[in-house]
């Protein structure tokens, strides 16, 4: 960045370790916050519930994943189906308990998937990498199947489709999309910064050890079973919350094929390609997998909109944007994030190159 | 630090003491394989004990015997006189036993700070939700991990890579640092897996200091396998020589360089 530490020094070991050490980096982030709050002002309600508010929703999901697969280093395929977890569970409890606040039948819901996600989790203690994957590809299609054939979840409705009720806070309606989307961004702010706490404390550490040496992990006193299982369970919990989300906040109708190994993939493209074990990477990658085929549309639309055939621009978009994907990871392969730190650096010296 | 020095001080300050570490009859077999037979020794509290020996003699294997990575079929280990049933890695590390590895076995993704401070693990007692939240429990241990890392990154002269990436760091500072996280946990006894593997004359005289350090500031028992001879007898104060994973010398380095079978099985003997 074009600021530097100098003259900001530090006495304490606590000053040090807080969250941003930089005065200059607080206050852009107080600045970037209150710019998110303040952009229904600006923005129309397309981009609100087209585009921002699905992606501050994956970026929550693309965090649980990121949890799991970056920090804890245990590669799993089953974020849609604990997603899935999260919209039915929310809508049931919403259902079933009488006035229960919407929040809490969110963060409920979170915990549902947690429980799952833990049961799940279970082959990790045995296998690893893309075996891993594959047996955690199990609940994927567990979860989505059980969800389609029990008629309960969806509270036997006939056209096998759950129509979100409305989300209601302390008897406000968040109906608009300006609404809703603020209702998101609160709960997202709130549990990115949790997510930084237990990446950047005692937890953090924990899952980064078993991902880069299990063997020492366990020589020094750590339980893998117990850390496997904890990363599985928080990054389900952040899955279920964001399918909760994803279901009241941005579908609304919802079937249980909304969450399908699709959707999984996207996450895990997501995370890869925002940075495998970073917070922000995972905001990032969402933005990219998101905006670049918007983006591109727009971009095609204008350019031959109406001269060639819209089946032919729609596959030359996909071209396209797969081979940003493969350029993306040539160039970086380490993400996004990767690629905002180093330029933060670069800029830190500039004009100088050392 | 290449200046030559008398190694052993002559007034310690942690005096010799009673066996910590009691091994009776250890026995342990890869199926046909014996890696180890019948071998007993005793390290005492805040000696240094080396385990030398042939490549292939077992003397990697007693360490993963004695914090629990292998379990040998027969024999007994005494901690502290109580006698152990089955070791496991995480009940060694919680009775003070810390290890480091013959290959690195450092976390690469995290930082020398990171990596120190993960291994105080066994002293972080906040559950996830507290550190979500940053609560009273888990900034305190925060705190105190951080000022114990700080102290051992200061007293192994790392400062200047505290936040370096350890897979940036050279051979020499990564066997620093893995050391810095055994001291971490603030172990009672210290089990180096050849810490001086690899090294060039320069950094062995300072891994020799910092061992002899780490023993005499911090009391800290040591067990250490090693295959330079000469920094086994100026180091250690008793040396176990196992040759074929069988015991053949035990005792002061003078004592086990005078054993005849320890010449035979170092120079070879004539048939």
């Amino acid at each position: 960045m074009f600021y530097r530490e100098a003259g900001q020094f530090h006495t304490s070991y606590a000053q040090d370790t807080q969250l941003f050490p930089l005065r200059q980096d607080r206050v852009g982030m107080a600045i970037t916050l209150l710019a998110a709050f303040a952009l229904p002002a600006v923005a129309n309600d397309y981009w609100l519930s087209a585009i921002l508010i699905p992606w501050l929703i994956l970026a929550l999901v693309a965090l649980g994943q990121n949890i799991l697969m970056g920090y804890a280093g245990q590669l799993s395929l089953g974020s849609a189906g604990f997603m899935a977890v999260g919209a039915f569970a929310c809508y049931n409890f919403i259902l079933r308990i009488d006035g229960i606040p919407f929040v809490l039948a969110v963060l409920l819901s979170g915990v549902c998937a947690a429980i799952i996600g833990i049961v799940f989790g279970l082959p990790s203690l045995r296998i690893r990498g893309l075996y891993l994957a594959v047996a955690t590809l199990a609940s994927q299609f567990f979860i989505v199947w059980a969800l389609d054939k029990f008629g309960w979840f969806k509270n036997y409705d006939t056209s096998g489709v759950i129509t979100t009720q409305p989300i209601i806070i302390f008897g406000h309606n968040f109906a608009t999309p300006a609404e809703k989307y603020w209702v998101v961004l609160v709960i997202v702010a709130v549990l990115t910064l949790l997510a930084k706490n237990l990446a950047r404390g005692s937890v953090g550490r924990a899952w980064m050890a078993v991902r880069d040496m299990d063997v020492a992990a366990e020589v020094m006193g750590l339980s893998l079973l117990r850390t496997k299982l904890q990363a599985f369970a928080i990054s389900s919990f952040y899955c279920g919350v964001g399918g909760a989300l994803f279901a009241f906040a941005y579908l609304q109708t919802v079937e249980p094929s909304a969450f399908t190994i699709d959707l999984s993939f996207r996450i895990l493209f997501m995370v890869i390609i925002g940075g495998l074990g970073t917070i922000m990477g995972s905001f990032l990658g969402a933005a990219f997998i998101l905006l670049i085929p918007v983006f591109l549309n727009i971009v095609f639309h204008a350019a031959f909109g109406h001269h060639v055939d819209s089946t032919l621009t729609s596959a030359l978009e996909q071209v396209i944007f797969g081979a940003t994907i493969i350029a993306f990871l040539i160039l970086e392969p380490l993400g996004l994030a990767r690629l905002w730190q180093l330029t933060k650096e670069r800029l830190r010296l500039w004009p100088f190159s050392h | 630090m290449n200046m030559t020095m008398p190694i052993q001080t002559p007034q310690r300050a942690f005096a010799v003491g009673a066996p910590i570490l009691e091994l009776d009859s250890i026995s342990l077999r890869f199926g046909g394989v014996k890696a180890l037979t019948n071998i007993s020794f005793n390290v005492l509290e805040h000696e240094i004990r080396a385990i030398i020996g042939p490549n292939g003699a077992g003397k990697s294997s007693m360490l993963n015997v004695i914090n629990g990575v292998y379990v040998p079929q027969e024999g007994s280990i005494r901690f502290q006189g109580e006698r152990l049933a089955a070791m496991t890695p995480t009940r060694a590390a919680r009775m003070g036993i810390a290890r480091t590895f013959q290959n690195i076995a450092l976390f690469r993704g995290m930082s020398v700070l990171d990596n120190i401070m993960a291994g105080r693990t066994l002293h972080m007692h906040a559950n996830f939700l507290e550190v979500a939240f940053r609560l009273p429990r888990a900034r305190r241990e925060e705190t105190e991990a951080r000022e114990k890392a700080e102290e051992i990154i200061e007293f192994l002269e790392i400062e200047h890579i505290r936040k370096t990436p350890v897979a940036r760091l050279p051979y020499g500072l990564k066997k620093r640092v893995e050391l810095g996280r055994a001291l971490a946990a603030e172990p009672r006894i210290l089990l180096l897996d050849e810490p001086m593997a690899g090294m060039n004359v320069e950094e062995k005289q300072d891994m020799c200091r910092f061992i002899i350090d780490v023993n005499d500031h911090y009391g800290t028992t040591i067990v250490l396998i090693e295959h330079d001879m000469g920094v086994v007898m100026d180091l250690s104060d008793r040396v176990v020589v196992l040759d074929y994973g069988k015991k053949i010398g035990d005792g002061t380095p003078a004592e086990v360089r005078a054993n005849q079978d320890v010449i035979n099985a170092y120079l070879g003997v004539a048939h």
